[in-house]
């Protein structure tokens, strides 16, 4: 059987089972893609190919005995490299990691070592998560396969070029203001932030840790459900995670929409939309209602609010969070053989990029005496505001739904010198974050032959709820178009 | 909003090194982006709690086990200096 580049991890899971391929067919596939595209997307930061292909022949051994292998087993995976590895450097995009190499396992990477995960490498990024395009990694930034001179979005934007280029099957990534939504869209994947705890945070270095989540990106919704359903779960080794009761999330896939209110806010629906994002949407809108749901307008007056919010909430948390990087447990050093403050300077100094100064800037002066209340202070109260906004609309509708991004994706360099226009692109995810509920991205549409993403947001714990309507919508839509991108395609 | 004086003082705090070019792009952009923050300040919230974070919950308690942990040599393994079992550090005092 003739394994293509596209293919879904369900499929490729169907075909391991029926013996029509084996692990290591299915990853020297991938590989192969790696060879041909890496070069120009650009999308990992280490490979794993000895470590892959030990679990594949692992995989193919027990394939040919009992046939008992872990529920991943054999299909290649993009992990985002703010995950920690044991013994796999984890850089999260910054000089200040370079060769950090964890002596643990994230609780994530953990869950899906047991279920066989074949990990093809560590995924480029935003250094530490903060940015909206992988322009801001050290390393260098990540290109999108639909079209090498734009943006694969981000932070995730490794883990979601991979995917979409072939280069591993399905991802992880991390979403603290739609870092995984939005480079899903720019990518024409799909994209999952879950409900705040769902999901162990340990072993993810933090961001900004009231709403940093990981999530899975992935080539359809089933894709989708079956790594929620590995991944989610409590842990006793992130005091914040819940003990909520997990639901089989790929039968949650199946059924219809009938009935369903669906609200739309106007406050995501005005802020630079596009005519093929804004074409995109009423397409959306006019499927709902075809399908049999109740279509109307949502008003989140706060929402309007709440990119100034994150902007001040987020650099707070991230300047507190990256404090431990001070050049003594781990991490780079710079300024040895001084005296200690100078050696914090410079070691901060050297091993920060722009924008995570820019941030531990602006959180630092936000917490500092003086500006406490205006700013760190006043803006946790506008996240109050919001996150009342949100239970009050989940009264009238059961889910609401906006563009993922208000564009497509834009070209490398195009916003990397205006910080605010950056931070405008995530101006319809980010409240999702401050409200701590979960939210999927899926395909809808395409403009200029850049793929548009459809947001669905549910309420806390609603993930089955909303791979449903996802699923629903994946079908109506039936977005079928596939990156053109040099190489051979059908491998 | 924003001067140079600023952000030298929150480099500072934030233990820091900019450069003269990064104090001058940072003053410029800092305000900008606190220019954008002044719309939270037209919200009247003097009747709002803050929200933290949003889960509903509060201490998590566990009893106090002796567990398997990292060995000394795993914790030391990442330290850019050391001596021994120890982190070795620059001058303080």
């Amino acid at each position: 059987m003739e394994i293509s580049y596209n293919m879904k991890a369900w499929q490729l899971r169907g075909m391991l089972e029926r013996r029509e391929v084996s692990a290591l067919e299915v990853l020297d596939s991938v590989l192969k893609r790696v060879e041909e595209t890496e070069p120009t997307v650009k999308a990992y930061l280490t490979l794993t190919r000895d470590d892959a292909r030990a679990t594949a022949e692992a995989t193919d051994l027990a394939l040919s005995r009992d046939g008992a292998i872990g529920r991943i087993a054999g299909i290649p995976m993009a992990v985002k490299d703010v995950l920690c590895t044991r013994g796999i450097k984890t850089t999260c995009g910054s000089l200040i990691l370079e060769n950090y190499i964890p002596v643990y396992d994230a609780t994530v990477v953990n869950s899906l070592r047991r279920e066989g995960l074949t990990m093809v490498g560590k995924a480029n990024m935003d250094e530490f998560a903060m940015g909206s395009s992988t322009e801001n990694s050290a390393f260098g930034p990540t290109r999108n396969p639909w079209d090498p001179d734009r943006v694969p979005g981000g932070s995730s934007g490794g883990s979601a070029a991979a995917v979409a280029a072939g280069e591993a099957v399905w991802a992880l990534g991390s979403d603290t203001g739609g870092s995984i939504r939005q480079p899903a869209s720019f990518c024409g994947l799909v994209g999952l932030k879950p409900t705040y705890g769902l999901i162990s945070r340990y072993g993810l270095v933090a961001f900004a840790s009231s709403l940093d989540q990981i999530g899975p990106i992935t080539r359809d919704v089933r894709d989708c459900a079956l790594l929620l359903s590995l991944i989610a779960g409590h842990d006793p080794k992130d005091s914040t995670s819940l003990a909520a009761d997990i639901p089989d999330y790929e039968k949650a896939c199946l059924g219809d929409i009938k009935g369903l209110r669906v609200g739309v806010p106007v406050e995501l629906m005005q802020e630079g939309l596009t005519p093929g994002v804004k074409e995109a949407m009423d397409n959306c809108l006019h499927l709902f209602s075809e399908l049999g749901a109740d279509v109307r307008e949502a008003s989140l007056p706060n929402l309007d609010y709440a990119l100034s919010a994150y902007y001040i909430i987020a650099p707070a948390e991230a300047s507190s969070n990256l404090a431990r990087f001070d050049g003594v447990r781990y991490g780079l050093r710079a300024g040895d053989g001084e005296d200690i403050m100078e050696m914090y300077g410079k070691t901060r100094r050297q091993g920060f990029g722009a924008e995570v100064k820019r941030r531990i800037m602006l959180g630092t002066y936000a917490l500092s005496a003086g500006y406490y209340e205006a700013y760190y202070g006043q803006a946790q109260k506008v996240r109050t505001l919001i996150v009342e906004d949100f239970r009050r609309a989940f009264d009238e509708f059961d889910v609401l739904v906006s563009p993922t991004s208000p564009t497509p994706a834009f070209r490398l360099g195009e916003k990397l010198e205006d910080p605010l226009a950056m931070y405008l692109s995530d101006v319809c995810t980010i409240p999702v974050n401050l409200a701590g509920i979960p939210a999927i991205s899926i395909p809808c549409g395409l403009e200029d032959g850049l793929p548009i993403g459809l947001q669905i947001m549910g309420k806390v714990l609603a993930e089955a709820q909303l791979l449903r309507v996802a699923t629903t919508m994946e079908e109506a839509l039936d977005f079928k178009a596939t990156p053109k991108l040099e190489g051979e395609m059908p491998l | 909003m924003i001067d140079r004086k600023d952000v030298e003082y929150v480099a500072w705090l934030a233990r820091l090194d900019l450069s003269e070019e990064e104090k001058e792009r940072f003053t410029r952009q800092l305000d900008n982006v606190l220019e954008h923050a002044q719309k939270i300040k037209s919200l009247d919230t003097s009747e709002v709690e803050p929200t933290p974070h949003v889960l509903p919950l509060k201490n998590v308690m566990r009893d106090d086990e002796i567990k398997p942990s990292l060995s000394q040599e795993e914790a030391l393994s990442n330290a850019p200096h050391r001596e021994g079992a120890y982190f070795v550090v620059p001058r303080i005092l």
